[in-house]
């Protein structure tokens, strides 16, 4: 597994050396640039904001000026934001998109997996129907419409939850982690039903009940062991998923995360911002893939001996 | 039955978690305004940043040489007490405030001054606003490098209180200009504490480096989150301030921010929903605000394009909008029909020109410049950024030139950045456009439709309207000049570079507790006369 380990991470070097190439020269491609205004400036502060930015170099000079500076964890000064370089903006919508991803990670799998292995369980009855048929609608309505419709009702028409911000006011972490959460319950709920369904018809499972075990003991020391590996292959994406796809979520709930600024930095052109914060994102999917892959197979007994 | 507690234990949690007053109800006593701002400030060093979000902050944390009136017109005074203009309007001394202090205690000097507008006009700084000092004898020198000795350029300080500064011309809303934050003063020794002097990227924005003038005091900067301003008690009118603190909160979405007015989060909010606004928007919603706002929505064209470059056919497209029609089923949130570039009422000014909604002489005049009729016209197309309203209006456009002319229009929706550089580099037929003043002055419209000015963007130059907008700018008496500006704008309407569609309002929220609030057509809301009552 160790040898798995550092394969896996030698392999994320050139990934992540592409994806900042890439980018770089895309985000240059795209028309526009980051000191276009609605009120132009004339051309010659144009000229002496692209000198303070270096932007007059040629462009080889300032690719390999940027890939320099990633490389001792310097990822440059916000074209957006004057007085603040990327590594402090990111470091401050990190914290806040963590945590709305494990809050939301929390409820996804309390949810999912419950309603997942009680319908395996109660299959074809109610019990299986009602949350299957809810995590349906859960995978089709789209976050931006939950979220207003839980403020909805929750904040403006029952006035038990402010309608957004995050740690300003009493419970304004609630219905974020619930709509992100939710989606991802769904899908959560789907995959551990699946995966129980599968376990449950095997052979050791027949085993352990003609032993007389008794049927929760057989369902949590047996059953979901093997028959949540799905949901732990999930994990990993899942996880990169939340952190990197929060934008809409944060937005609609003002919350100060990474995904505005990620957003955003794209509209404004903010090219040291862009490259900065995809080559992060791409780390951590790199990096949360690897982890639950690392647990699917620590998980599973078969690969484990291999 | 086994459910019931779990019901139960959820709906306490809920309640339990439910906030017990909202934050405007607690602002009536503690004094706090709840501030919707827009989007995430840029920085707040007023020689660098650009943008409305920018101005509130600015406004409540330094003040310029005049501040702006709240209820619109002449400027007040601001940092300057007083000041005495010279016979001839060109030399302007400004006497500061005597209990003027820097945040930090030290005194506003005019040195202050001298070296801000040193800073200001410092072409490695990269400021984006110094042309609002170009007035200024030599300014426009030193900052294209022309001139490396800023001792020649018309600022200079007399005594630590007196601050003396000479104009190229005698330029009437000079006063105006000065209440503009690009021309604010920074404390000098904070500054270069934290950086140089073209130091663009200086740390003395931050909270507790943070030294200014005005009302308020930086207290904290949560990005993305919101901003906190606190009383300044060592500023010079600080009697007058009534709030205690301030809380800026970027919120760029314009359902968010009314769900957070709705919830009693907001005392004001930066904009409304135009989508819900209806035409008796005023009876149903008591706290919609709507005021004329000193803006023109129009649309350009390309005179370098073929077609576009005849006059008559610019005309005739100009004809064929019925701009009553647009305001009245498209955009319906209050907005005035335009029928000249300079909003009504800017500083008294009011043209009298005037754009037909006439489809026969439109026909007359396409049919002159040599299009029989509509189809022979070559295609045409409106570049528009997106948004859904300037999406809408572009519909309404398209389909009165198709209907009235026969003209084949259609419709190019491009990302905000791509608008703009297909805009600068000319790469458009007609593009949609907009132009909020930056002072109260119909110079600030006129001004950039000159030759060479970089918002131009039409290709359209007209040497006698340059040298009109120029004697204008040259002229002391205010009815002389407008005369003047008049002919420039009757001479542009003529001339129709663009076509005027609507003036703009400013459409927002706001809660009945606020007081001091008056609607003014720059809508610059000074903090210093806010204040929170509830009847």
């Amino acid at each position: 597994m160790l040898g798995i380990f550092f394969r896996r991470v030698l392999l994320a070097i050139p990934v992540l050396i592409a994806v900042a190439s890439i980018t770089f020269f895309l985000v240059r491609l795209a028309p526009g640039g980051p000191f276009d205004a609605d009120k132009a400036v004339s051309e010659q502060v144009l000229k002496n904001l692209n000198e303070a930015y270096n932007l007059n170099a040629p462009l080889s000079e300032q690719y390999f000026d940027y890939m320099s500076g990633i490389v001792v964890g310097d990822f440059g000064p916000s074209f957006r934001f004057p007085g603040r370089s990327v590594t402090e903006l990111i470091m401050t919508g990190l914290p806040v998109t963590f945590e709305l991803a494990i809050y939301s990670m929390l409820i996804a799998l309390l949810i999912g997996i419950l309603s997942g292995v009680v319908a395996a369980l109660k299959r074809n009855t109610f019990l299986d129907y009602i949350p299957m048929s809810i995590a349906m609608i859960g995978i089709c309505v789209p976050t931006f419409l939950l979220g207003p419709l839980l403020v909805l009702i929750f904040g403006i028409n029952l006035e038990l939850l402010p309608v957004s911000g995050w740690g300003q006011l009493p419970g304004d972490k609630i219905l974020p982690s619930l709509t992100l959460g939710f989606a991802y319950a769904a899908y959560i709920a789907r995959l551990s039903r699946g995966g129980m369904l599968e376990i449950l018809n095997q052979d050791f499972i027949r085993t352990a009940r003609a032993k007389g075990l008794s049927e929760s003991m057989v369902v949590t020391k047996h059953a979901m062991q093997g028959g949540l590996l799905p949901v732990v292959s999930f994990l990993g994406p899942a996880i990169a998923g939340l952190l990197s796809g929060s934008f809409v979520i944060e937005t609609i709930f003002q919350i100060p995360g990474l995904g505005r600024f990620y957003v955003e930095a794209a509209f404004n052109r903010d090219y040291t911002m862009i490259l900065g914060t995809t080559i992060f994102f791409s780390f951590m999917i790199v990096i949360f893939n690897l982890l639950s892959d690392l647990a699917a197979l620590w998980l599973n007994p078969r690969s484990r001996d291999t | 039955m086994k459910y019931t507690k779990f019901y139960i234990f959820s709906l306490i949690f809920l309640i339990g978690c439910s906030s017990s007053e909202a934050p405007v109800d607690s602002a009536v006593e503690s004094k706090i305004f709840h501030y919707g701002n827009g989007t995430e400030p840029q920085g707040l060093d007023p020689h660098i940043v650009t943008g409305v979000p920018e101005h509130h902050l600015l406004l409540a944390l330094c003040e310029g040489l005049t501040s702006s009136n709240p209820k619109g017109g002449e400027s007040l005074p601001g940092s300057a007490a007083s000041w005495d203009i010279s016979e001839d309007g060109k030399v302007y001394t400004f006497y500061l405030q005597e209990n003027g202090k820097w945040s930090n205690g030290d005194i506003v000097t005019a040195d202050d001054y001298v070296w801000s507008w040193q800073r200001i006009l410092t072409p490695s700084l990269g400021s984006q606003y110094p042309d609002m000092l170009y007035y200024v004898v030599n300014a426009e020198e030193f900052h294209t490098g022309s001139l490396n000795d800023f001792s020649k350029v018309g600022v200079k300080a007399i005594d630590d209180l007196t601050l003396q500064v000479t104009l190229k011309e005698p330029t009437p809303f000079f006063l105006g200009l000065l209440s503009h934050y690009s021309t604010w003063a920074v404390h000098k020794e904070t500054v270069l504490k934290h950086g140089t002097i073209d130091d663009r990227n200086g740390q003395w924005t931050r909270p507790g480096n943070f030294v200014c003038n005005g009302p308020f005091n930086l207290k904290s900067w949560e990005l993305n989150k919101k901003i906190i301003v606190e009383k300044n008690p060592l500023y010079w009118d600080s009697d007058m301030v009534e709030l205690n603190e301030m809380h800026f909160y970027p919120i760029s979405v314009e359902m968010t921010e009314e769900r957070m007015f709705r919830a009693g989060q907001l005392h004001v909010t930066s904009t409304f929903p135009s989508s819900k606004c209806t035409p008796d928007i005023k009876e149903t919603n008591p706290n919609i605000q709507i005021h004329p706002y000193m803006g023109t929505y129009f649309y350009r064209f390309n005179t370098k394009n073929e077609a576009l470059s005849d006059v008559r056919v610019r005309k005739a497209l100009a004809y064929s909008i019925d701009r009553e029609k647009i305001v009245e089923t498209v955009t319906k949130c209050g907005q005035i029909p335009a029928y000249s570039f300079t909003p009504p009422g800017s500083n008294g000014f009011f043209p009298d020109t005037k754009i037909p909604y006439d489809v026969e002489l439109a026909k007359e005049l396409l049919k002159e410049a040599g299009y029989e009729s509509g189809t022979d016209f070559p295609k045409l197309e409106i570049l528009f950024n997106t948004s859904e309203g300037h999406r809408k209006v572009a519909l309404a456009v398209q389909q009165m030139w198709q209907q009235n002319l026969g003209i084949n229009v259609e419709l190019v929706n491009q990302d905000w950045k791509v608008y703009l550089s297909r805009e600068m580099i000319g790469d458009f037929q007609v593009s949609r456009a907009g132009w909020i003043g930056d002072y109260e002055d119909p110079n600030t419209f006129l001004d950039t439709l000159r030759p060479n000015r970089g918002n131009n963007k039409t290709g359209w130059e007209n040497p006698e309207f340059d040298r009109l907008v120029a004697l204008a700018n040259a002229t002391l008496d205010q009815d002389e000049r407008y005369k003047i500006l008049l002919q420039a704008e009757r001479l542009l309407i003529d001339e129709m570079p663009i076509a005027p569609i609507y003036t703009y309002v400013r459409v927002y929220q706001l809660h009945e507790d606020v007081k001091g609030w008056h609607p003014n057509i720059l809508s610059h809301h000074h903090p210093k006369y806010i204040r929170i009552e509830r009847d």
